[in-house]
């Protein structure tokens, strides 16, 4: 089977009911989207499908079809994943970092669909868990690359 | 990763094999530097050197080779005794060894050291990255280490540049001689400096800390961009050629052996099977894909044993009628004044002359560590005997031994390669069957090949060892002024540390009273005590441990004294705290940053009802304190705000430390309104985040972090943050619904009936 997937076509021995997830990590060898829970709750295996965010642990690959398939591998050939890496290294978002790729793509997926986020939109779009506890600093960053942050400077003293 | 590395001096640890390109670039890249890079700087000093062999009678932290690597371009190579698990501990080292070695912190890379005597410089004597020890117990060592690297470079300067190392200074990244204009970056002495001899660290001169550049600074961390773009490798990521992946099936309680699988031949059939597996406890299935593994697993039906009477009596048995909610009432219900743990004054004159007393009982529940990395372990073995092992871990040197027992050979015949943790909260120190490094060791041996065991979330849920439950009766006097003078809290619980090593009847875990014990408030007469009550299940050190529910007993049992005496409990705390400058300045700090205390209840300007409370925690050698504010909508908790103060004595970076701060009451939250592992017939009714649902970012408070630096010894940053949220949470609850609430997770409290 043909994957399209970070701008170049592969071929896909895995299984056909195989998560694009573990397609990804194990065939395909980038370990940059993470495993967390397998059943679609924690988001730390969140890719792009044609811009959009989606758990690709519960895709299988076969339903990948032509969709182009974006990996954080690949985030900053993309304009706007760009801005959103600097941010984060700007920002200093990540405590362990095990998730942050999965938000990074989360809200990449976000600022594609709407370059001015409310804070109501900013909590609606990112679902993705972060044991560390970084929520706060996911938030503030998104709002500072949309640009609407300026009510909460020096709010995180 | 250090196989290679000709400098780790210890006699006992193997050089390893020699090793082919492509292993050399995964072990590169499983530091998370890229191949290209570092092949470009690779500027080794050599091998077995003056150095070296000094550094045999060396104390751990002193050997400079065997924790710095010198690069050509200049950059420097730290081997951290301690892992990264996102408090930041890489960042901190580097600032540390780099203030004394003048050279700037964006210059390290660095990797969690080896397991080696070398690297035991917790108290000097030990290594273990936990109980918020890193820092405060080998700063001085890790301050020594940089500056007897920074005489090093001076002395191989001084033979460069044919001067006397007294006409010599640095600034950062070079020897720099004055008088001649000349200079020396560290990059270019790398082929010499780490011959030099090693200075002893009791003759080196450290700085004035008034001259400091980067200690207590907001350095930016080493690590954020390589976690910002899946660049960072943890354990989860390691892979080897030839590698097969391995899924498990646990059995569904701690105890039970594997029987025969009904539909073997079905199972070995399936899709990219290799080979099926019983283990201790487990039955696994080895492919090629981790996904066949896991399919073909999971789908084996496995006919599980019951252990021999002789075999229980050896393990933690999960029997097949344990509840949570039984041994919740059994834990309450446990009698007797148990072994005392603390006392002050005289707890019975204490209660003859009260003018009021208070009694309630307090529980907590058992949570999951629930780090979003699941554990996994590689091993490969060697064609000459010796194992190669990827694992996260908390304490390498420990795991060592563990893991040479479980293979058959020696420890120094193992080893260990800790990568970076996606998060640990104390759940990678050694459990019984609670690390899968025994049943990748097996598998590696009967497959002949490396193996990757992953452990589902499912299979992790299964065996993470849990926070202990407790439930402590408290009673409490008042004088007739309404201020304490009595409390007693005895607690019926098991601690971590007497779960793992054994229980003492003569002896109370300090972990499991710690939040009890070490109170500062001046009440005097006070008796803590600890029932030992043994538990099924495993247990664990979860972040900030005893702290993480005793805080929270005691905290909000304050504030319902503080009621019974008619007494505001933020002004209540200071009265108790009178002449403590450190803690009435801490409490003061707390109010103030939320604006100024205001228990309420309040109007808030979107119209909910809305009240605060606080709390304080002396935990890991800080103090903290925290005001929550809460409002209950559609009969649930919702924590608006949380100010968290820590006071840690001293500070590294303050960015990270707010971090911390941030993390801890996210996590406290969590744990205060959500968390519960609960088990029904012998089984937890969870095994994934479906049903254990942990703080998302739609119900995570803000956060409003602040540092004191008191001058006092240092203390702890990772945990300390955490043990004063839920009770803050709870003293605001309280005031909201005029009902206390005396346990967690808050979720479960009907509030509607308020
Ligand atoms: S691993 Fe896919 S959502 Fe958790
Ligand atoms: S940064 Fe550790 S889980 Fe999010």
């Amino acid at each position: 089977m043909k994957l399209k997937i970070n701008g170049k076509s592969v071929d896909v021995q895995s299984g056909p009911d195989t998560p694009l997830l573990w397609v990804i990590r194990d065939e395909l060898g980038m370990t940059g989207t993470k495993f967390g829970c397998g059943i679609a709750q924690c988001g730390a295996c969140s890719v792009l499908l044609d811009g959009t965010v989606q758990r690709s642990c519960v895709l299988p690959v076969s339903a990948v079809g032509d969709s182009e398939v974006t990996t954080i591998e690949e985030i900053e050939n993309d304009p706007v994943g760009k801005r959103v890496v600097e941010a984060w290294v700007d920002k200093e978002v990540p405590q362990c970092g095990y998730c942050q790729s999965g938000q990074v793509m989360a809200a990449t997926s976000l600022l594609k669909s709407n370059d001015k986020p409310t804070e109501d939109d900013i909590t609606a779009a990112m679902t993705n868990l972060c044991r560390c506890g970084t929520y706060n600093a996911i938030n503030d960053t998104i709002a500072s690359i949309a640009g609407t942050d300026a009510a909460k400077a020096g709010d995180a003293q | 990763m250090n196989d290679h590395d000709p400098k780790i001096s210890d006699p006992g640890y193997p050089t390893g094999a020699p090793e082919n390109v492509s292993r050399r670039r995964f072990l590169l890249a499983s530091a998370g530097i890229t191949a290209g890079s570092l092949v470009l700087g690779f500027g080794l000093s050599v091998a077995p050197n003056k150095a070296a062999a000094a550094a045999q009678k060396m104390p751990p932290g002193a050997n400079v080779p065997a924790f710095l690597e010198l690069r050509k371009d200049g950059k420097v190579r730290l081997l951290s005794p301690f892992n990264e698990g996102g408090q930041g501990v890489f960042t901190a080292m580097a600032q540390i060894v780099g203030e004394e070695m003048d050279v700037a912190p964006d210059s390290f890379i660095v990797e969690n050291a080896p397991a080696g005597s070398d690297y035991l410089v917790v108290y000097g004597k030990m290594r273990i990255t936990g109980g918020s020890m890193s820092v405060r117990t080998s700063y001085d060592t890790m301050r020594k280490l940089g500056a007897a690297a920074r005489q090093m470079m001076l002395e191989a300067a001084a033979k460069k540049l044919d001067a006397p190392v007294s006409d010599l200074s640095t600034e950062p990244g070079k020897v720099v001689h004055k008088a001649s204009g000349k200079s020396l970056g560290y990059g270019e002495l790398a082929g010499d400096a780490l011959d030099q001899e090693v200075p002893s660290p009791d003759s080196v001169t450290l700085k004035d800390p008034k001259d400091f550049k980067w200690i207590g600074e907001p350095v930016k961390r080493v690590d954020v961009y390589e976690k910002s773009t899946g660049k960072a490798i943890y354990a989860m990521d390691a892979k080897v050629d030839g590698m097969l992946h391995a899924a498990v099936q646990h059995a569904p309680r701690l105890g039970l052996k594997p029987g025969d699988i009904s539909n073997l031949d079905e199972v070995k059939g399936m899709a990219g099977v290799m080979s099926v597996h019983k283990l201790d406890g487990a039955v696994a299935v080895v492919a090629e894909r981790f996904w066949d593994a896991k399919t073909a697993v999971e789908a084996a039906k496995v006919d599980w044993q019951e252990p021999s009477e002789d075999e229980k009596s050896k393990i933690r048995y999960m029997p097949a009628d344990f509840s949570t909610e039984e041994f919740a009432k059994q834990l309450a219900n446990t009698k007797g004044d148990g072994t005392e743990a603390e006392s002050e004054g005289d707890i019975a004159s204490g209660f003859d002359g009260a003018a009021k007393t208070v009694d309630a009982t307090y529980q907590s529940q058992y949570l999951h560590h629930a780090q979003i990395e699941p554990a996994s372990t590689l091993a490969r073995f060697n064609e000459d005997g010796s194992l190669d092992i990827w694992l996260p871990n908390q304490a390498p040197e420990q795991f060592q031994a563990q893991i040479a027992d479980a293979a058959g050979i020696k420890p120094e015949q193992v080893k260990v390669n800790s990568p970076m943790l996606g998060g640990f909260f104390g759940r990678h120190f050694l459990y019984p069957a609670a690390n899968p490094f025994p049943q990748a060791v097996q598998l590696a041996k009967e497959v002949g090949k490396p193996i990757k065991v992953i452990w589902t979330r499912e299979q992790e849920f299964l065996r993470d060892p849990l926070r202990p439950m407790a439930a402590v009766r408290f009673r409490g006097a008042l004088d007739d002024q309404g201020m304490p003078v009595a409390l007693e809290a005895i607690s019926a619980c098991e601690g971590p540390t007497e779960a793992l090593n054994g229980h003492n009847p003569d002896k109370v875990d300090a972990m499991a009273v710690e939040g009890l014990t070490g109170k500062s408030y001046a009440i005097p007469n006070r008796r803590i005590a600890q029932n030992y009550v043994e538990n099924p299940t495993s247990l664990a050190y979860w972040r900030s441990v005893g702290h993480s529910m005793n805080d929270f007993f005691y905290e909000a049992f304050l504030d319902e004294m503080a009621d019974a005496g008619g007494q505001d409990p933020y002004e209540l705390r200071m009265k108790l705290l009178e002449g403590n400058e450190r803690l009435t300045n801490l409490l003061k700090a707390v109010g103030d940053l939320s604006g100024g205390w205001k228990r309420g209840p309040f109007d808030a300007e979107d119209g909910t009802r809305r009240a605060r409370g606080v709390a304080m925690a002396s935990p890991f050698g800080s103090e903290a304190a925290a005001i929550a504010e809460v409002s209950i909508q559609d009969g649930q908790i919702v924590v608006h705000d949380i100010w968290d103060v820590l006071d840690p004595g001293s500070i590294v970076n303050p960015a990270i430390i707010k971090a911390q701060i941030m993390g801890a009451a996210t996590l406290g939250t969590s744990e205060a309104l959500i968390e519960e592992v609960a088990y029904k017939n012998g089984e937890p009714t969870a095994r994934n985040f479906d049903y254990y649902p942990i703080l998302g970012g739609a119900r995570a408070p803000r956060i409003h972090a602040k540092v004191i630096e008191s001058g006092a010894k240092m203390g702890g940053v990772g945990e300390p943050p955490l043990p004063a949220v839920p009770p803050a949470i709870a003293n605001a609850v309280s005031v909201l619904t005029g009902q206390r609430v005396r346990s967690m997770p808050m979720d479960k409290l009907d509030l509607k009936k308020g």
